[in-house]
């Protein structure tokens, strides 16, 4: 399209001079494209590529070209937390030997599931350019509910955890109802669950305060189970690289038939030899202790099918386009007040979820679960991995890297023996950098007209 | 021309808080019809788009569609009706791609997964025949040019084989050669027997294209012309409220003509 041309005849608005600040040469160029297509809407169609566009160079060269440029422009994804993760794992590794053995590493593996099982559900709240400040409080309470209806009523356990799942499911909807329908702003509907549900736990919990759960209950195995044999953790490496593998190569096989642009056969590869080796990384480091954790399982499950959700469906589709425009949205037909209910409440049943992965690790609920630092650190997982306060962009990988990062800081300073205090300190300024990364990476974005 | 309109508006009123946007008023258009829906800035155009659209809906009056009555309560409605809305304000999600945003709200599924390649398939070869060129279909349309978006906003209206379509100020933001493609595909529409309202403030395009011509005046009918046998300055008068008017006076000075009426006072015509 041949926007601004020279001639001064195009009344174009103001973003196309945004854009084509982009790259140099611009005006030359220009000039030779109003110049040759003077033809009809039948040439044209023919010549339906902008000159302008930088085509990507084909193979490994032109992947590693464009990552670069990607990066100039402010899309920066997860490189910036996969950087810090390396860097905070030589770091606290110079400072004690035992930080990244795989006892410890297993550890902090599992540790981070509660956590990053949560930032799962802020990561869609966190795309529609909301936020929900009652996870935490949601988390212990349907901690309580499970601890009240199994422990104290006698209540089979695996129902009593479906019961706990739903009960954070409705109290998600709630909030959700309140912001869609009511059109209370998200922050106070949340802010007032933050401490309405934690007044309800107490409330159930009664006055002993402490509830301990089975040690040998399926709530116990969540984070105390592991496949001990080798063959498992190997085996789902092998699946997982296997599979991303095949559906590459189908999905580029789908669009040389459909004569769209498709990733060349080197790019596959390199893209599967990155996830190979993390994968088999992990696999090796959980072989080299007590297997592979069920807790691991279930969350990097999680995060794979969230981002299936988000990617590949119909309904993800739906939640980025009310995170971008919520008015373009509703236009195209989308019903936004019941993307955001269920946003909400996915995130409420994600707490809950979180919520019995927490009390797992401490066998039991009590007054103090969903206190504390676990908010921020649901919160601040999702955004250091890299998913943007400011809506309509994210993936649910964030939720595991950042929540592998906050976890990693955690477990090096009790190795170092560092109170709460300076470990708190930390967490918050590696938060307060992640958000400033986001908000600098949007307004170069911006600037390259991409955002 | 079939003697049934496809969609008729009977008596439409808007009220926003202190308001009136509309009353009372009335618009047909047929099958294989272009009809301009002219007026001046705030004559309520954009409110009676957005009321046929279902995006706020009229307040009273009744909509008719192919002679039955119907109920336009939200753009879903509209939608299944077969009415495609090209918005002045665009609605176009700004971070996603072109592909994203064309198929939005009616997403290519293959077995409940969103289908790319045949969306990007199909959003290729429908830009290529409507000789729109962007960079990539799988750019945000946050970068691309207010122009290169207006197109994309008009590509989308088509895809999904309606019945009647509302282009709001389709050309306003558009280039020389952008603006007579839209043109150009305002008269395909026509030739697919669709009902096409059009909207714009510039003269030579609504003459050039449309059958004819609704005026709006302050919310309210104020009369429809047939394009062949109106002169342009009827149709300024009718829009203005007055065949002394701001419009004429201009004209007549620039001709060299002493300006005949300008005793009147200039607060009668304006609004
Ligand atoms: N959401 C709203 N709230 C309050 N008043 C509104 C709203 N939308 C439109 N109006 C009022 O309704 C009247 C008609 O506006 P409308 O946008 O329909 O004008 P228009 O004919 O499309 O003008 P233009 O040619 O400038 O696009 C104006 O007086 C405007 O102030
Ligand atoms: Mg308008």
């Amino acid at each position: 399209m041949t926007t601004g041309t020279p001639t001064g005849g195009a009344p174009t608005s103001g973003p196309s001079d945004r854009t084509a600040a982009g790259d140099g040469g611009q005006g030359s160029q220009l000039t030779k494209t109003a110049g040759a297509d003077g033809g009809g809407p039948a040439q044209a169609a023919v010549a339906s590529v902008d000159p302008r566009l930088l085509v990507r160079e084909r193979g490994f060269a032109g992947y590693l070209d464009d990552l670069l440029r990607r990066v100039r422009t402010g899309e920066l994804g997860s490189l910036p937390v996969i950087v810090g993760l390396i860097v905070i794992g030589i770091v606290f590794q110079l400072q004690d030997s035992a930080f990244l053995s795989a006892n410890n590493l297993s550890d902090l593996f599992v540790q981070s599931a509660g956590t990053g099982l949560i930032a799962v559900g802020i990561v869609f709240v966190l795309i529609l350019g909301e936020i929900d400040l009652s996870v935490g409080s949601v988390s212990g309470m349907s901690a309580a509910v499970l601890a009240v209806l199994n422990i104290n009523q006698g209540m089979n356990e695996v129902l009593a955890m479906v019961l706990a799942i739903l009960t954070g499911m409705a109290a998600g909807a709630v909030h959700g109802f309140f912001f869609a329908r009511i059109g209370v702003p998200a922050f106070v509907v949340t802010l007032a669950g933050l401490l309405g549900w934690n007044g309800l736990m107490l409330q159930i919990l009664g006055p002993s305060g402490t509830i301990n759960l089975d040690d040998d209950g399926v709530v116990a195995q969540l984070t105390n189970h592991y496949f001990a044999d080798k063959v498992w953790a190997m085996g789902l490496a092998t699946v997982c690289v296997l599979a991303f593998l095949g559906f590459s190569l189908l999905d580029a096989r789908r669009r040389k038939a459909a004569e769209v642009p498709s990733r060349p056969l080197s790019e596959i590869v390199l893209r599967t030899v990155v996830v190979a080796v993390p994968a088999y990384a992990a696999a090796f480091v959980f072989n080299s202790y007590k297997g592979l954790p069920l807790a691991v399982v279930v969350f990097v499950g999680v995060v794979v099918l969230g981002d299936f959700v988000l990617r590949r469906t119909r309904y993800g589709r739906q939640v980025f386009a009310v995170g971008g425009s919520s008015e373009a949205a509703g236009r195209a037909g989308i019903n936004v007040s019941m993307v955001r209910i269920t946003v909400y409440a996915l995130a409420g049943t994600m707490a809950a979820v979180g919520g019995l992965f927490f009390a797992s690790q401490i066998n039991a609920a009590n007054q103090s679960s969903g206190a504390g630092s676990l908010l921020m650190n649901c919160i601040a997982a999702a955004v250091i991995g890299g998913t943007s306060l400011f809506g309509g962009r994210g993936k649910t990988w964030s939720a595991l890297l950042g929540a592998l990062v906050i976890q990693s800081i955690n477990s090096g300073m009790a190795l170092l023996g560092t109170g709460s205090a300076v470990r708190d300190m930390i967490t918050g300024a590696v938060l307060l950098a992640a958000v400033v990364i986001d908000s600098v990476s949007r307004r170069t974005q911006k600037t390259a007209g991409r955002a | 021309m079939s003697a049934t309109p496809v969609l008729a508006l009977r008596g439409i009123s808007k009220r926003f808080g202190a308001v009136q946007a509309l009353t009372d008023v009335d618009l047909e258009i047929h099958p294989g019809e272009v009809v301009a829906l002219v007026g001046d800035n705030g004559a309520g155009k954009s409110t009676l788009v957005k009321a046929i659209a279902g995006v706020s809906p009229a307040d009273e009056g009744s909509i008719e569609w192919n002679g039955k009555p119907v109920r336009i309560d939200k753009p879903h409605d509209a939608q299944q009706l077969g009415i495609a809305t090209v918005y002045q304000d665009l609605a176009l999600c700004d971070n996603l791609d072109v592909v994203g945003n064309l198929f939005l709200g009616s997403e290519l599924t293959a077995r409940g997964v969103l289908d790319e390649v045949e969306m990007e398939r199909r959003a290729r070869t429908l830009l290529a025949t409507l000789s729109i060129r962007i960079p990539s279909v799988r750019i945000p349309v946050a970068s691309l040019s207010g122009g290169q978006r207006q197109t994309v906003a008009i590509a989308r209206s088509l895809l999904g084989e309606p019945r009647v379509v509302i282009l709001d100020e389709p050309t306003a933001a558009l280039g020389v050669e952008q603006t007579a493609q839209v043109l150009d595909l305002v008269e395909r529409l026509r030739e697919r027997e669709l009902g096409v309202l059009l909207i714009s403030h510039n003269m030579a395009d609504v003459r050039a294209v449309s059958d004819r011509v609704a005026v709006l005046r302050l919310g309210r009918n104020n009369g429809t012309f047939s394009v062949p046998d109106t002169t342009q300055e009827e149709i300024v008068s009718a829009i203005t409220g007055a065949t002394d008017n701001v419009v004429t006076r201009r004209n007549a000075r620039t001709a060299g003509a002493a300006p005949t009426a300008s005793t009147t006072s200039p607060t009668e015509v304006q609004q």
